[in-house]
C-alpha cells in the first residue's frame, strides 16, 4: 500500500525534520503548553502521517516546523537548517487548514500570483492544476468554490515551486473518497520523486497510506515509527487500536487539566 | 525584496480591485458627488476655488485609508498573509506592492476628480493644476501607508473602520482647514507640525492662492517622507512568526 522511496534521496540527509525538546506555549502570559518537549524525526523522501485527535497539537507542530509559530523553545532542524531559516522559504511548502487563498480572485489568478513569488512558470501553474484535478475550474472565482475545492487550490499552490518538504495540514478533509484516494496516490508519487511530506489527519484510517507515523495526543508523542513497527509493538490489528493501546499504556499526565486543550484550528 | 515579487503583488491587488467594480465606482464617484454638493451649496461664491483643491486632496486620504486598512486586516485574518510570510516574499514586497497598486488607483481617482471639478463644476485653481493632482495622489498613497500600519492594531473589521476617526480626525482638526495654523494655541500648532496631513493641506492652500511647484516643493517633500516612514512602519507590523 505504502510507497517506499525509490533509490537514495539526493542532496538532503536522510532526515527531513528533526526536533529536540520542542516546546510551544500559546496564548500569551497565561498561555497553555501545546507541545511539551517533543523529540521526533521525520524521515526524508517518504509520506509521514501526523495523526491525532482534534486539539492534540498537530497544527502547532506543523507551524513550528514551517517556522511561523512564535514562542517555540527547543531545537527544530528542517532540511539541515533551523526551522524558519530564510533559505528554507522556497524549499518548504505549507498548506494551512484555513482556506488561505484570495476569494475574490480566480483559481488561475491565485496560482499565477503565487507562482511569480516562488519563480515558477505558467507551465508549473498548469501542471499543479492538473495534479489536483482543478483544470476545469481554473477560471472560476475561488469565493464560489466548495471547501474541498478551495483546499485543492492551496495544495496546487504548494506544488508550484517543486518544494523538497511539503507540510500539509488536513489536506483531505471533506473530500469525496475517490478524490481522497487520488490525493494520497499523488503524495506517494511526490515522495517517490524524492520529496518529503508531513501530512496531518485526524482520520486514523488514513494512516494506511503513510510510510511513517507520528501519533500525537495532548501535546505528547505516542509513536514515531513506521506503520508495521507500530502494529507489531502494540500487537494491534490497525492504527486506531494501536492508538487506543498506547493511550491506555501512557501514564496519566500531571499538571494538565483534561479540558485544557487549545483549539488547534484557531489560526 | 525583489522587483518581480513586488510587481506580482501589485498586479494581484489590482486584479482584486478590478474584480470589485462597485468599490472602484465608490472610490472615484463619491468624491465627485461630494464636490458637486459643495459647488452647488456655494454657487456664485469663490468657495469652490478656495476649498475645492483642499477637498480634492482630503477625500482620497480618507477613502484610501479605509480601503487599505480593511483589505490588509482581511489578509491578516484569512491566513493569506501568514502563508505569504511562510514563503520567500519579503515584507517590503507586500508593503510596496500594496502602495503601488493603491497609488495607481489614486492616480485614476485624482485625475477623474480634478477633471470633473475643473471641467464640469468650473473650479478655477490659481496655482499649478498638475501639482494639485500630484498632492492628491500623494495624499492617497499616504492614506494607504497609514492604513497598512494601522491595520496591525485592529482585531476585527469593526475596529479597523473605527481607526479612521482615530488616525484621521485629529489631523483634520489641526491641519489648518478649520482655523489658520498661526492662530492656533502654540501646543496645537506644534502638534499639527508633527502630523502629515498638515503639509498636504498647506501645499493645496498655497496652490489655491496661486503658488507654483517651487513654492510648495518643501511641503510636498515632507509628505513623501511621511509616506516612506509609514510604509516602513507598516513593514514592521508584518511578522514571520505569529502566536
Amino acid at each position: 500500500m505504502a510507497t517506499q522511496p525509490v533509490g537514495p534521496v539526493p542532496d538532503t540527509t536522510d532526515v527531513a525534520v528533526r526536533a529536540r525538546g520542542l516546546r510551544v506555549v500559546r496564548g500569551g502570559r497565561r498561555g497553555v503548553v501545546v507541545l511539551d518537549g517533543l523529540d521526533l524525526s521525520v524521515p526524508a523522501g517518504c509520506v509521514v502521517g501526523l495523526l491525532g485527535p482534534s486539539g492534540s497539537g498537530k497544527t502547532t507542530l506543523m507551524r513550528a516546523v514551517v517556522g511561523v509559530q512564535a514562542e517555540v523553545t527547543g531545537e527544530v532542524t528542517v532540511l539541515g537548517l533551523p526551522a524558519g531559516h530564510a533559505r528554507l522559504r522556497d524549499r518548504v511548502a505549507y498548506v494551512t487548514q484555513q482556506p488561505s487563498v484570495y476569494a475574490d480572485l480566480s483559481v488561475e489568478q491565485n496560482l499565477t500570483y503565487l507562482a511569480r513569488l516562488v519563480g515558477a512558470s505558467s507551465d508549473d501553474v498548469a501542471r499543479s492544476l492538473e495534479a489536483v484535478e482543478l483544470g476545469a475550474l481554473a477560471r472560476r472565482r475561488v469565493g464560489v468554490l466548495s471547501g474541498g475545492e478551495r483546499s485543492r487550490v492551496l495544495l496546487a499552490a504548494a506544488l508550484l515551486g517543486r518544494p523538497e518538504l511539503l507540510v500539509l495540514d488536513e489536506p483531505t478533509v471533506g473530500l469525496d473518497p475517490v478524490l481522497r484516494r487520488d490525493l494520497w496516490d499523488l503524495f506517494a508519487h511526490l515522495a517517490s520523486e524524492g520529496a518529503s511530506l508531513l501530512v496531518s489527519s485526524h482520520v486514523m484510517d488514513e494512516a494506511r497510506r503513510c510510510d511513517h507515523l507520528l501519533l500525537l495526543r495532548d501535546g505528547r508523542l505516542l509513536a514515531d515509527e513506521p506503520v508495521p513497527a507500530l502494529l507489531a509493538r502494540t500487537s494491534a490489528p490497525d492504527v486506531e487500536s494501536a492508538f487506543l493501546a498506547l493511550v491506555e499504556d501512557a501514564p496519566a499526565r500531571a499538571g494538565r487539566p483534561p479540558g485544557g486543550r487549545t483549539g488547534e484550528g484557531a489560526r | 525584496m525583489t522587483a518581480r515579487r513586488t510587481l506580482a503583488t501589485t498586479v494581484r491587488v489590482l486584479q482584486q480591485i478590478r474584480n470589485d467594480p462597485r468599490t472602484v465606482g465608490i472610490l472615484v464617484g463619491l468624491p465627485c458627488l461630494l464636490l458637486w454638493l459643495v459647488a452647488w451649496m456655494f454657487d456664485g461664491t469663490p468657495v469652490l476655488d478656495t476649498f475645492g483643491p483642499l477637498l480634492v486632496g482630503l477625500f482620497p486620504l480618507i477613502v484610501m485609508f479605509l480601503v487599505t486598512s480593511v483589505t490588509t486586516l482581511r489578509e491578516r485574518q484569512s491566513g493569506t498573509l501568514e502563508r505569504l510570510m511562510a514563503g520567500p516574499v519579503g515584507k517590503g514586497d507586500v508593503v510596496v506592492g500594496y502602495a503601488l497598486a493603491f497609488g495607481l488607483v489614486a492616480v485614476l481617482q485624482a485625475l477623474v476628480v480634478v477633471g470633473f471639478t475643473v471641467l464640469v463644476l468650473g473650479m478655477e485653481v490659481a496655482g499649478a493644476l498638475w501639482v494639485v493632482v500630484l498632492v492628491a495622489v500623494l495624499d492617497a498613497v499616504l492614506g494607504t501607508a497609514l492604513g497598512l500600519a494601522a491595520s496591525s492594531v485592529a482585531r476585527t473589521e469593526f475596529q479597523a473602520v473605527q481607526l479612521m476617526p482615530v488616525v484621521i480626525f485629529p489631523q483634520l482638526v489641526t491641519c489648518g482647514l478649520l482655523m489658520p495654523r498661526d492662530q492656533m494655541p502654540a501646543v496645537l500648532e506644534a502638534i499639527s507640525r508633527a502630523l502629515p496631513l498638515t503639509y498636504g493641506m498647506e501645499a493645496l492652500q498655497q496652490l489655491a492662492a496661486g503658488a507654483d511647484f517651487t513654492e510648495v516643493r518643501g511641503a510636498v517633500g515632507v509628505v513623501v517622507l511621511f509616506i516612506a516612514g509609514a510604509l516602513a512602519l507598516g513593514a514592521t507590523t508584518l511578522h514571520r512568526r505569529t502566536p
